[in-house]
């Protein structure tokens, strides 16, 4: 087989490990993805110990607020004070450790968790560097997070659920858009928040029910359907928003928000309370249907028809699965998703609705959801990740770190391009996303 | 996997004899010509109706008109509603049952399907009129004046925005003062220089979507191809005109082609899907240029985020006086279309290029390098984007402002899909899409009717080219012969 005949190079010059049976490639690129993780993680630290450490001034101290802001009920903790140039050094040390063994024997299944342990660390160095000789209220920081990750995280249960059952929905961030305006439209009319986020879930619904209609019945290119709906919803909430809600109808636009509902006992707990506990709706339900969706998929009968059909449809049908049928309630639940992430936007966060609002998010929770591999929980980690440098970019202003916001909010979307090119894990989309089905 | 092998599988089976099919597509014949653009258009009046109704929806004027009339009813105008909505309903069944009615009036004998698809239309058309006929008699004929009046305020002013009004025209050119015929003219070259950017943008999707890519990103490479030539045109000082603006233009050529490489190599080397990293690429390049913006390329003395003005030597020469703004570029746009209608048909390069969107394993196996051509189609499509974004900021704004792009790079995916992919066509849409543009903000200002409604237009345009079932569903006319729809995507990751 290695001696493939000269003849047949130019044809096969796109695919370069030519001369190997599929498994030994699948297994070659394994261990080259497994040494390029180490590789990354090692990076990670050497460039932290070069840039962080040698800037540092020797006696700094970086202090975080292990509480949130305002009246607390719980235990009130210290201040966590760490001396910054030992933190940072055994933060980096950890890095390097991590991928020092990734190298030497690997982490095998681990290896993503692994990573995404390296990762954490280098932020925490990054926070440690970035806060010496000043302090930085860690648990609003997280919480704030938190927050951020709630709709990139629904959102992206949202696109897991279309493209597992074999459709790419590009729409999110429309579906999202068109559902915080019905939604803020509904709860003022009738000043109910609940019949506000009923009428956002149903919007979503709707506008996957016309993605589906276009791209299972009409076969459109689902990226086309996707885009059009993207283009049809900016179009129409700004048409309607300056219309109506920036003026004569503007009590329309005023819904009021979701409020924080502590939950008893557990709100209390020292630090994690606060961040996990006492929030509002939007965040219990990102952790409900976070475990629904992923029991849904992995453990149900549903869950592994629907994603028989977005990996071999023809499979799937042959055994008697109806693959539209499974395709349209993928496709409807999955906007019902993206109406609830928009329903955040509005109900959730500011109680009005402004032109163009969810400004890309629907595209970055399309990113976490590649970076997390199709898999709720890992879209919930990108997410986190995502989150957080949305909500480190307000503060580094004030912390007066010497990089531009903008490269901080770019991040996300050059991770996403590393995660998508297979560099960093690797990013296994169902087999048949995007592919209309033709029965027949 | 499976869609892969059934593509090796069409590949394999020998074409059939292609000569009198290739002499039939050389020959121009009206009929074909007709055929080419009816989808189209009849997809845009489509969508301008479906505008128009929601304008009429979103005017209180009138639903309050139609509420009057409602309170206003006589006896006898109730009966009349009521004979409206039973006549519809009628239509309605005759309409989905027309075939049987046809045999039962016929005696047996079932319509051909040509005469089925005329008695449909003839039924819808003649229905609508009857129902409206109807209403209007039973006391609705003020509140459709008012829906009428509408419509014909905003599409009058957008008419009148985009193409001027001949009465102005006339009254200018018999006063002979330069400066009224300039007024009166200025809607028609405006729609013009609104057209121009649509022209670059549009080409650079269709030279995409001909090598079976969809570049989402023109918005991005339209910024960087803007960030470079302005950056050449305030940066260089005392080049004589006939360099300095070569050199701006390339500059945002190759700003575009630069920005437009990384989605092209993963692609090309890693099969990543370059529609989720065109996107990346553009909110990169909106992060890039603010903070360019608000950092090294700010104007000195300035708290805006605003580049300097360029250099005259920079700029795209204007013809007129003020307020006309048409400049070179329009006439470059067509130059470049002309040279990328001659590089996809006329060319080796363009063959392979169209060789490999059409069928990429076919493409490989005739020795086509799937590589080398995604690399060419992508950075050509980039350069167009950036000369998209060159030419706004050389030719009308003269400086780069942080939102000077009002969604080109998006509208273009639409105008790209109207031109069937083809440069004349592209360029027959962007005039078209111009026209929309500046005349939507007149629109606005007259008929305050938000200029988002044009948005809205375009993404039913999109929908209707591109599952061209529901325009020949509404409109009743049959399948094309040859009307192989292209593939554009083939899924996210690895294809």
């Amino acid at each position: 087989m290695a001696a493939t005949p000269k003849k047949l190079g130019q044809a096969t010059t796109a695919n370069p490990k030519r001369g190997l049976s599929p498994a030994e490639a699948a297994a070659l690129a394994a261990r080259s993805r497994h040494r390029v993780l180490g590789i990354v993680m090692l990076g990670l630290g050497l460039a932290g110990l070069w840039f962080f450490a040698t800037t540092v001034t020797p006696g700094a101290i970086s202090r975080f607020g292990l509480n949130q802001g305002g009246a607390t009920a719980g235990v009130v903790l210290p201040e966590l004070i760490l001396y910054t140039l030992p933190t940072i050094i055994v933060l980096m040390a950890v890095c390097l450790a991590l991928g020092g063994y990734q190298l030497w024997r690997g982490f095998g299944r681990w290896s993503t968790a692994v990573l995404g342990l390296a990762i954490l660390c280098f932020i925490f160095g990054f926070l440690t560097w970035a806060t010496a000789d000043n302090s930085i209220n860690l648990a609003g920081m997280l919480k704030n997070s938190l927050l951020r990750a709630v709709p990139l995280t629904l959102g992206a249960l949202s696109g897991i659920l279309a493209e597992r059952a074999g459709v790419v929905n590009i729409a999110i961030e429309g579906m999202m858009l068109a559902a915080a305006m019905t939604g803020v439209i509904a709860a003022s009319a009738t000043d109910n928040l609940w019949l506000g986020l009923i009428v956002a879930v149903l919007t979503g619904g709707l506008l996957a029910l016309v993605h589906g209609v276009l791209s299972i019945r009409y076969k459109i290119d689902q990226v086309i359907s996707g885009v059009v709906i993207n283009i049809f919803s900016v179009g129409i909430t700004s048409f309607l928003s300056a219309k109506f809600l920036q003026g004569t109808f503007s009590d329309l636009n005023n819904s009021g928000t979701f409020p924080t509902v502590p939950i008893p006992l557990l709100s209390r707990l020292p630090f994690i309370g606060g961040i996990f506990f006492e929030t509002n709706f939007f965040t219990y339900a990102m952790f409900f249907f976070l475990i629904v969706v992923h029991v849904a998929l992995f453990y149900t009968r549903w869950g592994l028809r629907t994603r028989a059909v977005g990996e071999h449809p023809k499979a799937a049908d042959t055994l008697g699965i109806n693959v539209f049928r499974t395709r349209y309630i993928a496709v409807i639940l999955s906007g019902m998703m993206a109406g609830l992430a928009g329903a955040y936007f509005t109900l959730g966060s500011v109680g009005r609705f402004d032109e163009i609002m969810t400004a890309g998010r629907g595209f970055i929770s399309l990113a976490a959801m590649i970076f997390g591999n199709w898999n709720p929980f890992g879209a919930f980690g990108a997410s986190l990740i995502f989150g957080f440098a949305d909500a480190l970019q307000g503060r580094l202003a004030i912390l007066r770190v010497p990089i531009p916001s903008q490269f901080l909010l770019m991040a996300p979307y050059i991770a996403t391009m590393i995660a998508l090119a297979g560099l960093v894990g690797r990013a296994a989309p169902p087999a048949a996303d995007g592919q209309p089905y033709d029965k027949g | 996997m499976s869609t892969q092998a059934d593509q090796v599988g069409q590949a394999a089976v020998p074409p059939p004899p292609a000569d009198a099919a290739y002499k039939r597509q050389r020959q121009f014949s009206w009929r074909t010509a007709l055929e080419a653009v009816q989808v189209p258009v009849l997809a845009f009046i489509t969508a301008l109706a479906v505008g128009g109704f929601i304008i009429v929806l979103t005017d209180l004027a009138v639903l309050n008109a139609f509420g009057v009339a409602v309170g206003q009813l006589t006896p006898s105008g109730w009966v009349g509603l009521s004979v409206a909505l039973l006549v519809a309903l009628a239509l309605v069944g005759l309409y989905v049952w027309f075939g049987r009615a046809w045999a039962r009036a016929r005696g047996g004998t079932a319509p051909t399907p040509r005469q089925l698809e005329l008695g449909r239309l003839a039924v819808l058309l003649g229905g609508v009129v009857v129902v409206y006929l109807i209403l209007w008699a039973a006391g609705f004929g003020a509140a459709f004046g008012a829906a009428w009046g509408a419509i014909g305020t905003a599409y009058g002013a957008m008419l009148n925005g985009s193409v001027g009004s001949l009465s102005d025209i006339t009254a200018a050119l018999g006063s002979g003062d330069p400066a009224q015929v300039r007024e009166a003219f200025y809607p028609m070259l405006e729609s013009l220089v609104a057209a121009t950017p649509y022209i670059f943008a549009g080409l650079a999707v269709a030279v995409g979507f001909r090598c079976g890519l969809f570049n989402i990103g023109v918005e991005g490479q339209l910024f960087i191809g803007a960030i470079f030539a302005v950056w050449v045109g305030y940066t260089f000082k005392g080049l004589p005109l006939i360099i300095h603006l070569p050199l701006a233009l390339l500059a945002g050529a190759l700003g575009g082609a630069l920005w437009a490489l990384p989605p092209a190599i993963l692609k090309a080397k890693v099969g990543a899907h370059e529609v989720i990293n065109t996107i990346m690429m553009n909110y990169i390049a909106f992060r890039l240029s603010d903070w360019l913006l608000n950092g090294p390329m700010m104007r000195p003395g300035n708290a805006n985020p605003v580049s300097p003005n360029i250099e005259p030597s920079a700029e795209l020469p204007r013809f007129f006086a003020d307020p006309i703004r048409l400049h070179l570029g329009f006439f470059i746009a067509l130059g470049v279309a002309v040279f990328i209608w001659w590089f996809l048909f006329r060319t080796t390069l363009g063959f392979e290029l169209r060789t490999v969107g059409a069928n990429p394993n076919a493409a490989r196996y005739a020795g086509m390098s799937i590589t080398r051509n995604y690399i060419i189609a992508f950075a050509l499509s980039g350069a167009l984007a950036g000369l998209a974004g060159a030419n706004e900021v050389l030719g009308v704004n003269h400086n780069l402002a942080s939102a000077f792009s009002a969604g080109y790079g998006f509208d273009s995916i639409a105008l790209a899909l109207l031109g069937k992919s083809h440069p004349f066509g592209v360029v027959l849409s962007a005039l078209l899409f111009g026209t929309l543009r500046s005349g939507g903000t007149r629109m606005q200002n007259v008929a305050k009717i938000p200029v988002d409604i044009i948005s809205v237009i375009q993404a039913l345009v999109i929908v209707f080219i591109a599952a061209p079932a529901i325009i020949r569903a509404i409109w009743r006319i049959r399948t094309g012969k040859g009307g192989a729809d292209t593939v554009f995507t083939r899924g996210w990751g690895k294809s």
